[in-house]
């Protein structure tokens, strides 16, 4: 059970994870709660429970309020887990799915399957996947080749996010109405999101966050670099492999409903990391927990700013994202990237 | 025992390594010498399967390295290397997954996989990091508790890519006498070192190599003697009676002509 001891043992431990489950919690309670329209929490509670299906209220909090949430976690959690693979399989610090243009491969197979096909759009979240392995693995074969130090993999990322980017512009303008189902698609948001859209990506970011916990021993023993992991008998070539078609899973599906939102996969694994630096299975359980908070709480707050106006949380993330990326960047050219 | 028999190995198909033969003994120090680039990370790569092998054989007590899991290879060799990374966890858990290999399902280290992180901690003065943050520990602490992780792997080989560099003399010196007591317990220990004199004095037997092959496999005073270190340092090396044992020395630009003496391989 060794490697359940880190959840009990020490007590700041138990504060953190307490803290960590208790705030998502309560964003997950404020998300549902509060909007344009102030709801009490009787209300919220009795929509959930069933116990009120009819009134006013309840259908704001089932068919708004409630999937809003949902997408939102789910989008926070996916990104950040996501984020931390790509890092630790890529070695490399800078990386995350919005950078190294692993979304922008899943929202230009979402936008030319809304194109050709727009009565095919359950099957965005696996298009997505296969537009965001393309991301991951164009990026990581770069990577490999000799020569390419990590600033170098970070702006070819940066090139092939330009490149895909170019053509979701090009879809969009050849069939202006493929994406007009997915408002904010560029941005990333939750506007008008349902729970029957919700629902497959879902089902494909519970089965990779599943695989992905299952994988944190052989992902710890990865970010000791290649050389030292396989020296340990891992088989480093599969199991980065699979992680990266795991992290490109997450990320695809995550874009399939709710647009490319950068930097959430960024921001968070490294905000982890700084707090806990407990290895590989508390980086990926406080990720999935800080990711779902983090985009929760940006995405109320896009809601009540400027309310009755509603932003995209993607300007929010961006707001927030773009100078912790500039920190990060100044701090490692100090460093050692 | 691991016996490299004419192995040629390389990076993204061109061999750096050619036909090199020789067997890391039990109970010896072997120390490779040689120029950078002139191939000793690359048969230490080798050597655990780490590197596309380009021809010849790798042989794990009489069995070919391709007939071996990466699991059953790293029960065999453990490998210190070079530029090692910093991960956010403690000392104490980096030394567990020395116990790596031996894991298997549900994956969680033993109590014995504890004991024995703990004693190489031991043995490489590192274990009052044991609860620090690889991260913040100095350079040479953190050789330490890498050197912990591969003697956890408590394997009858033990590779070092350059276990000293960067380090204080006292460490360097620690990191010898670790080697040295390694080999005392019958482990077969192979070491890049780019301190000509500290390999004379420490090691066993020295291999020399350039340009990717293998010129010279013998005792230190052999090798010192026949003027191969010479040849392809381009500088002097002497050797001389102290108090404190013969100790060596190296001249810049004196190297005298050839020696007569004929320089065995394996």
């Amino acid at each position: 059970m060794s490697s359940l001891r880190i959840f009990y043992t020490r007590h700041s431990d138990r504060i953190f994870w307490a803290g960590l489950c208790a705030l998502t919690l309560v964003a997950a309670v404020l998300s549902l709660g509060i909007g344009s329209v102030e709801l009490k929490p009787g209300e919220v509670f009795d929509a959930l429970t069933g116990r009120d299906t009819d009134s006013t209220a309840a259908r704001i909090v089932l068919y708004s309020r409630l999937p809003r949430t949902c997408a939102a976690m789910l989008a926070g959690a996916a990104l950040a887990v996501s984020g931390a693979i790509i890092q630790t399989v890529l070695d490399n610090p800078l990386a995350s799915p919005s950078v190294i243009g692993v979304n922008s491969g899943a929202g230009l197979a979402v936008a030319l399957v809304c194109a050709a096909a727009p009565s095919a759009q359950q099957y965005t979240p696996f298009a997505a996947f296969g537009g965001a392995l393309a991301g991951v693995f164009l990026v990581a074969g770069l990577s490999r080749h000799a020569g390419a130090s990590r600033m170098t993999v970070i702006l070819a990322g940066v090139a092939i996010s330009a490149l895909f980017g170019a053509g979701i512009d090009m879809a969009v303008t050849l069939v202006p109405d493929a994406l007009g189902g997915v408002t904010d698609f560029r941005i990333g948001g939750f506007t008008g999101v349902t729970m029957a859209r919700l629902a497959p990506a879902a089902g494909l970011i519970a089965v990779s966050l599943g695989a992905t916990l299952s994988l944190s021993q052989q992902m710890e023993i990865l970010a000791l670099g290649s050389d030292t992991a396989q020296s340990l008998g891992l088989s480093v070539g599969p199991v980065r492999f699979i992680l990266l078609v795991l992290a490109a899973a997450l990320a695809g599906a995550t874009v399939s409903f709710c647009g490319l939102m950068g930097f959430v996969g960024l921001i968070v694994p490294h905000t982890m990391r700084r707090l806990r630096g407990d290895g590989s299975l508390s980086l990926l359980l406080s990720s999935v927990l800080g990711g779902a908070f983090f985009v929760a709480v940006s995405d109320l707050l896009a809601r009540v700013l400027f309310s009755p106006f509603e932003l995209p949380v993607g300007i929010l993330l961006a707001f927030a994202g773009a100078p912790f990326f500039l920190g990060l960047l100044f701090r490692q050219r100090g460093g050692s990237v | 025992m691991i016996r490299l028999n004419r192995l040629c190995a390389g990076y993204f198909g061109k061999p750096v390594i050619r036909e090199i033969t020789m067997e890391f003994l039990p109970g010896k120090v072997t120390v490779l010498l040689g120029p950078n680039g002139s191939g000793k990370s690359t048969v230490l790569k080798a050597a655990l399967g780490l590197l596309p092998r380009m021809g010849g054989e790798i042989l794990y007590d009489g069995v070919d390295i391709r007939q071996l899991k990466p699991r059953q290879i790293a029960q065999k060799a453990a490998l210190l290397v070079q530029s090692r990374n910093i991960p956010s966890i403690q000392a104490l858990r980096l030394v567990l997954h020395g116990r790596f290999p031996y894991l298997t399902y549900p994956r969680h280290y033993s109590g014995k996989d504890y004991a024995i992180a703990h004693d190489a901690m031991e043995a490489t003065g590192s274990r009052q990091h044991e609860n620090a943050k690889v991260g913040q520990l100095s350079g040479g602490q953190r050789q330490g508790v890498y050197l912990a992780m591969a003697l956890a792997q408590d394997t009858q080989t033990v590779f070092m890519d350059e276990p000293t560099t960067y380090l204080d003399i006292r460490r360097q010196f620690q990191t010898m006498e670790t080697a040295r007591s390694l080999a005392g317990e019958g482990k077969a220990v192979v070491l890049i070192l780019h301190d000509i004199c500290l390999a004379l004095r420490e090691a066993d037997r020295i291999a020399v190599f350039q340009e990717g092959r293998l010129l010279c496999l013998d005792q230190p005073e052999a090798v010192c003697k026949s003027g191969i270190l010479e040849q392809v340092f381009q500088v002097g090396v002497y050797s001389a009676q102290t108090p404190h044992g013969t100790q060596y020395y190296c001249v810049p630009g004196q190297y005298p002509a050839q020696g007569s003496y004929e320089c065995p391989n394996a």
